[in-house]
């Protein structure tokens, strides 16, 4: 996994904003850029190479639901890795995340630990 | 009104067509006071149930003016939002000048039991000793200093935390204010059946099952899950478990 790599966070809560932030500089990865919504995330993901979006769901604008809907429906996004950081946990939530093409799903309070294999067990697979 | 309309049918079965019209008037005005009376006891009772919502109607004439309760707890619990936001960023603040603080501190102790280790093994030249006797006086004074300042830390990180009573009173005003509009609403659904009742008005069947719902609505922290039972996941082992077999 390359630790370089370009990530976008996006929730409209600052401080959750920090918290993944910091969690992901324990992890080595310290190229993260934040957005608070989806609106504000598109733009952002257009303009500059990403290579992995960690999005929460219920944010006002668009929700992280319909950004992981736009990003697979975008043929120059549509490959890049997703991971949902929500505190929705509908199972019919989940499930429609899934056949939206989400690519790994944590549910709020969640831990350092579940974040850093939640992310290795994403671009494991990529890898393949 | 029964025996009126008894002695109403003598009148007329007698021809009396003078009285009959006298008695039908005594019937019309005995349900006319009957409905103004009943009328007027819902305007009162809609009255004091909209009086119960905290809904000053008197601040419509001034906007400017705070409207209503109703504001006011959307205030409060703004308040609460800010509150924890700003106590979340102290916290995470002075964790972030904790953290370089002990990883020097380490790295300097794991440097020094290096040197220490070259000493006891006797592999340690008398200008290097000389060295290391003022490095360690160094760190010395180093760690006695910087635990002044992770203690001082420490303790306020605790302090941070003390928006948990501040937003618990102010949550409690506004679950106090959410439980009295509950109650009022109450009180005005059943008003609202009374003047159904007593006017005649059929509530046209409205379709619940109309707005079908194609999107995924958010709706925020589960806070019951329990109470919910299986449509919502109970923690992150469930997620695991929902999405492999999905086959992921």
């Amino acid at each position: 996994m390359n630790k370089d790599m370009k990530i976008l966070i996006v929730d409209d809560f600052a401080t959750m904003r920090r918290i993944i932030k910091n969690l992901l500089r324990d992890l080595g990865f310290n190229n993260t850029h934040e957005a608070d919504d989806g609106l504000t995330a598109i733009p952002m993901l257009n303009a500059g190479n990403y290579d992995f979006l960690v999005t929460d769901w219920n944010m006002p604008g668009m929700t992280g639901f319909d950004l992981l809907k736009h990003v697979r429906a975008d043929p120059d996004l549509k490959d890049l890795p997703i991971l949902m950081v929500t505190a929705e946990s509908k199972r019919e939530q989940i499930v429609a995340a899934a056949q939206a093409g989400v690519n790994g799903y944590i549910v709020k309070p969640f831990t350092a630990a579940v974040l850093k294999e939640k992310i290795e067990k994403i671009f494991e697979r990529i890898q393949k | 009104m029964r025996n009126t309309t008894s002695e109403l049918v003598d009148k007329i079965e007698q021809g009396a067509l003078a009285d009959a019209v006298n008695l039908l008037q005594t019937i019309n005005d005995a349900r006319n006071r009957d409905l103004y009376q009943q009328v007027g006891q819902l305007t009162r009772a809609l009255h004091d149930a909209i009086r119960d919502f905290h809904v000053d109607t008197r601040a419509a004439v001034d906007q400017d003016k705070t409207l209503s309760e109703m504001a006011d707890a959307t205030d409060r619990l703004n308040y609460v939002i800010n509150l924890t936001q700003n106590a979340a960023n102290r916290t995470m603040d002075k964790v972030e000048e904790c953290l370089p603080i002990v990883s020097e501190l380490g790295k300097e102790a794991a440097l020094l039991r290096n040197e220490w280790g070259r000493l006891i093994r006797r592999e340690m030249k008398p200008q290097e000793f000389r060295d290391l006797y003022r490095r360690i006086d160094t760190f010395l004074v180093e760690t006695e200093r910087q635990t002044d300042v992770l203690s001082g830390n420490f303790s306020e990180i605790t302090l941070a935390q003390d928006y948990q009573d501040l937003t618990g009173q102010v949550v409690k005003k506004v679950i106090t204010l959410v439980h009295e509009v509950e109650d009022s609403l109450v009180h005005l659904v059943k008003m609202a059946s009374q003047v159904d009742r007593i006017t005649g008005i059929q509530p046209k069947d409205t379709d619940k099952n109309t707005e079908i719902i194609d999107k995924q609505i958010p709706e925020g922290p589960v806070v019951n899950a329990e109470k919910r039972g299986v449509d919502v996941v109970s923690g992150q082992d469930e997620v695991d478990d929902l999405l492999s077999s999905l086959g992921f």
